[in-house]
């Protein structure tokens, strides 16, 4: 195992030979992950993975008359006459490119706080893969005793990752810290009268510490499984749909979309011009948060050596800021907002870090009751959205609501919209946040939408 | 080319056969029924294109070492990106973990030349060895092309990819395996803007092959892929809204073919049916779909997208009839899930990378051909949907449902092709969908070599085809009831 400075001496290598070989301004950025994976089915191992990688990118820019030309390269052979020819490539490369006037790097200050943003727990570090296993396996035990009709199983799979990211520019930046995440997914299937229907349930966290106990995951995901058996298909109509807390987070995905710098310089987003604009039902408030102590997204600097920071994106219905990198920053007239996400073979790209929805007043079995007939959605399939205008349509499956109650579980069908339409149209939004990614949402109600079917 | 790829390990990472041997018996140390040993070095570079100016290029180099180890249906995987003896033995004793018992069988010593049996797609120059000025010249052409198409024509986004990717497969059975596999695509975009300028729509298209990158810088295969991106986007802004509910169907030949990867192919994967958690387990030898109905999964077509010479388990593609006339006659396999089924492994054992397990996926996949003249299976529609052009597409193995999502769809109204509507998702059951296909067209195509097909987190380039083909009554996710 190397330490960190080994890590640090390629970056440093890395920026010398590009500037050397002609380069104005240089980042590097090297990725290190340690990951163990493993698969349980029943009681037998699928799988069990480890590894080791490590990875580096180089950006450079070499200016001209009319601004700065810039290309990349990554690589994991990080061998000195590896790092040394890739330096060079990179130059040679950007030389190829053309002049652009807004590249170049942040012209905003670098972070100089790197707070302990609880991103690792030191002790799970001698995690061993045995106990990870036995995470599976209680996993796996409990979702087939919750129901008898859990006769099968896609496994319970259980990750362990830890990363360490070291950033450095030829400005005189050098930055790096350490992350975890681990997991648990359960996905057993049910079945009865001959038809099968799976579901999961999943828990990560960046401490071991963080993860729900693997017993429940495997009973909720059991519970989740058995309660789509029997499920059927519904007339076309136009009723209000319910997301759940694992659907609701793909539309928070789609506003991302709509309100990233590159969506919205390229005039690709239906929310391109609507800046200060009610784009939301005025319920509606999204933040995104590259700060938060323990969570998912959270990270000291962005991919640009930024600080990351607090940005509300939507406030009471109100579009107020973009999710931003320097590029599309000054593109737009504006300043980052520190939401540069890289990884070692990419360029820097607005995305978010943290980002959710605000939780409301009252709870699912509460909206549900307050909807008389309509439609929950508990899973989505397809890629059926289009940014530039809003227009949404997506296969869907859930549960039928009649008089205020569950009546029974529907699929095959789709349902379908624009999405500036469901924002404007959002009535309801529940109290149960659920963190399942870096993306998070509560139940939200969208007053009226068209469900096809039969 | 495969000599070629043999000799390229051996130099690149200064490996000989007691290096390789030796590995493989440390993995064989404890009881393990099979072990193997899969090298990659990947060079791919790309440049894209947009507002007028090539804004970037980059290049990646990925190299690595993954060492599997089999007990029953358990598998342990070790991979690193550092080839070296020591990185080879800690690989191969981390992968051998998941057997307790001491066994002490030795491998065979890998022999033969490594040449696959085909030769599908060799290429005098490396795609990721045209200069990079011959790429971004071809961009530039292609953004004043589409510009003067049309003044609607606001934005144009562009890429061209090339990726070059030599492989060594040594297993314990004596296997040795090795490939060069080239690839490129081309990608083009346009944003189209209305008169008036409130609406903006988007066209996209691209192709691509495992070919000489030359093909692509030819005016008579890039002219056509803008002028296809840029008619798309102007339709788009004429579109209406799609209709909502249970239609039939005609879907165009080519493309649309994703219908049968996500309603039928992943469902046909053999790991799927050794679990027993797709809708098809258990069903071969019954009727799944129409009479007339024969779909195939074919890794041998020539410089195909989805074509390998070998899989990435060094067993020979081949074509593997799936349905026949209507009738499920097979499953995709990979080594682990033909031997626990106790059948032949089809050569569809296929990784993302070094870093990932093998499992089951498919190649290129497509229905054959019918007898039937299409533009009378649109004349036998009433009132219906005609979907040319399809997105993505997604499907869940154990219920049976799928999703694929059009771009390019118009109404039929008493037999005729009526107005352009917007892009919707449809969706159908698997197992039943293809039993209401009620005509199939003469006019067989395949895609134009821009799939990719992502399964457990692993990404593969994949083909699709279809003839033109009507099903009846398949539910069509609009916004007009």
């Amino acid at each position: 195992m190397s330490g960190s400075q080994d890590l640090t001496v390629i970056v440093e290598r890395a920026l010398e030979r590009a500037r050397s070989a002609g380069a104005d301004c240089v980042d590097a950025l090297l990725v290190e992950v340690d990951s163990i994976e493993a698969r349980v089915r029943d009681e037998e191992i699928d799988f069990v993975k480890q590894s080791r990688e490590r990875t580096l990118g180089i950006r450079a820019l070499v200016r001209g008359s009319g601004g700065l030309r810039s290309a990349l390269t990554s690589t994991n052979d990080l061998s000195p006459a590896a790092v040394d020819r890739m330096a060079e490539e990179t130059v040679a490369l950007a030389r190829a490119t053309a002049e652009d006037p807004f590249a170049g790097h942040p012209a905003e200050d670098y972070a100089t706080d790197l707070p302990d943003l609880d991103l690792f727990d030191p002790n799970d570090r001698g995690i061993n893969v045995e106990s990870r296993i036995e995470d599976a396996r209680r996993a796996e035990r409990s979702a087939r005793e919750t129901d008898p009709r859990i006769t099968n199983s896609e496994g319970s799979q259980v990750g362990s990752e830890f990363a360490r990211i070291v950033y450095g520019d030829t400005r005189g930046f050098l930055g790096e810290y350490s992350a975890a995440s681990h997991s648990l997914f359960s996905e057993p299937i049910a079945q009865q009268n001959g038809s099968m229907q799976r579901d999961y349930w999943m828990t990560r966290g960046r401490r071991l510490a963080d993860l729900e106990d693997p017993g429940d995951v495997g009973r909720r995901a059991a519970e989740r499984a058995t309660r789509r058996l029997g499920a059927r298909r519904v007339t076309t109509c136009e009723v209000p749909v319910i997301f759940d807390p694992v659907t609701a987070p793909s539309l928070l995905g789609h506003i991302v979309a709509c309100v990233s710098g590159s969506a919205i310089y390229r005039g690709m987003s239906f929310l391109a011009e609507r800046m200060n604009e009610v784009v939301a039902s005025s319920l509606i408030t999204v933040v995104d948060d590259g700060r938060k102590p323990g969570a998912l997204g959270s990270k000291p600097f962005d991919g640009e050596g930024q600080p990351t920071r607090r940005t509300v994106v939507i406030e009471n219905g109100r579009l107020v800021s973009w999710l931003l990198d320097s590029y599309s920053a000054r593109k737009l007239g504006t300043a980052t907002t520190g939401n540069a996400a890289r990884g070692p073979g990419g360029a820097p790209s607005a995305a978010p870090n943290n980002l959710w929805l605000e939780p409301g007043e009252q709870n699912l079995e509460e909206l549900i009751a307050s909807t008389g007939r309509g439609l929950l959605v508990t899973e989505l399939i397809g890629m059926g959205f289009q940014p530039i205008t809003g227009d949404y349509s997506r296969g869907a499956a859930g549960f039928w609501i009649e008089g205020g109650e569950i009546a029974y579980p529907v699929e095959e069908i789709t349902i379908a919209g624009n999405l500036g339409d469901m924002l404007q149209s959002i009535d309801a939004i529940g109290s149960d946040l659920v963190w399942l990614g870096r993306t998070a949402s509560p139940s939200v109600r969208v007053s009226n939408m068209t469900v096809a079917g039969e | 080319m495969s000599d070629d790829a043999l000799s390229f390990f051996r130099d690149h990472f200064d490996l000989d056969d007691r290096a390789l041997t030796r590995t493989l018996d440390t993995t064989l140390e404890r009881e393990v029924d099979f072990a193997d040993l899969f090298f990659e070095y990947t060079t791919q570079d790309s440049v894209s294109l947009e507002e007028g100016i090539v804004k970037s290029g980059d290049r990646h180099l990925r190299q690595g070492v993954g060492v599997r180890a089999q007990v029953g249906e358990r598998q342990g995987y070790a991979h690193s990106d550092e080839v070296t003896v020591e990185s080879l033995d800690l690989a191969a004793s981390t992968a051998r973990a998941i057997s307790r018992t001491s066994g002490g069988v030795h491998s065979v010593a890998p022999s033969g030349t490594g040449r696959p049996i085909h030769d599908l797609y060799p290429v005098e120059t490396p795609p990721t060895e045209v200069p990079v000025e011959r790429k971004t010249a071809l961009l530039l052409e292609m953004d004043a092309y589409a510009r003067q198409l049309d003044s609607q024509v606001q934005q144009v986004m562009a890429s061209v990819v090339s990726q070059y990717r030599h492989v060594m497969l040594v297993s314990s059975d004596g296997r040795l395996s090795a490939d060069v596999q080239p690839l490129v695509r081309l990608n083009v975009q346009v944003v189209a803007a209305d008169p008036s300028g409130t609406r903006r729509e988007v066209g996209y298209q691209g192709m691509g092959g495992r070919f000489e990158l030359e093909r692509l810088l030819q005016p008579a295969a890039w002219k056509p892929l803008v002028e296809e991106a840029v008619r798309l986007a102007k339709l788009n802004l004429e579109a209406q809204p799609c209709p909502a509910g249970t239609l039939d169907v005609v879907l165009g030949p080519g493309w649309p073919g994703v219908l049968i990867h996500e309603a039928i192919g992943h469902g046909l994967e053999g790991d799927f049916n050794r679990k027993k958690t797709s809708a098809f387990s258990g069903r071969i030898g019954e009727r799944v779909a129409s009479d007339g109905v024969t779909i195939v999964d074919d890794g041998t077509l020539e410089q195909r997208r989805g074509s390998l010479n070998s899989d990435d388990e060094g067993t020979p593609t081949q074509r593997t009839v799936l349905i026949e006339n209507g009738i499920l006659r097979g499953y995709l396999q990979d080594r682990l899930n033909a031997r626990l089924m106790g059948v032949e492994p089809t050569g569809n054992g296929r990784r993302e990378s070094y870093a990932h397990l093998p499992m089951p996926r498919m190649t290129n996949t497509f229905m054959l051909a019918g007898d039937d003249d299409p533009a009378d299976i649109l004349r036998s529609v009433k009132r219906g949907l005609y979907a040319v052009s399809f997105g993505g597409g997604q499907v869940d193995i154990t219920s049976g449902k799928f999703v694929f999502t059009a771009n390019e769809a118009y109404k039929i109204e008493d037999g005729r092709i009526g107005a352009p509507v917007k892009g919707a998702t449809l969706i159908g059951n698997g197992p039943d969908v293809l039993t209401r296909v009620s005509r199939i067209g003469n006019d067989l195509e395949l895609d134009q070599g821009v799939g990719t097909c992502g399964k457990d987190g692993q990404s593969v380039p994949v083909g699709v085809g279809m003839p033109t083909i009507r099903i009846d009554e398949l539910t069509v996710g609009g916004t007009e009831g």
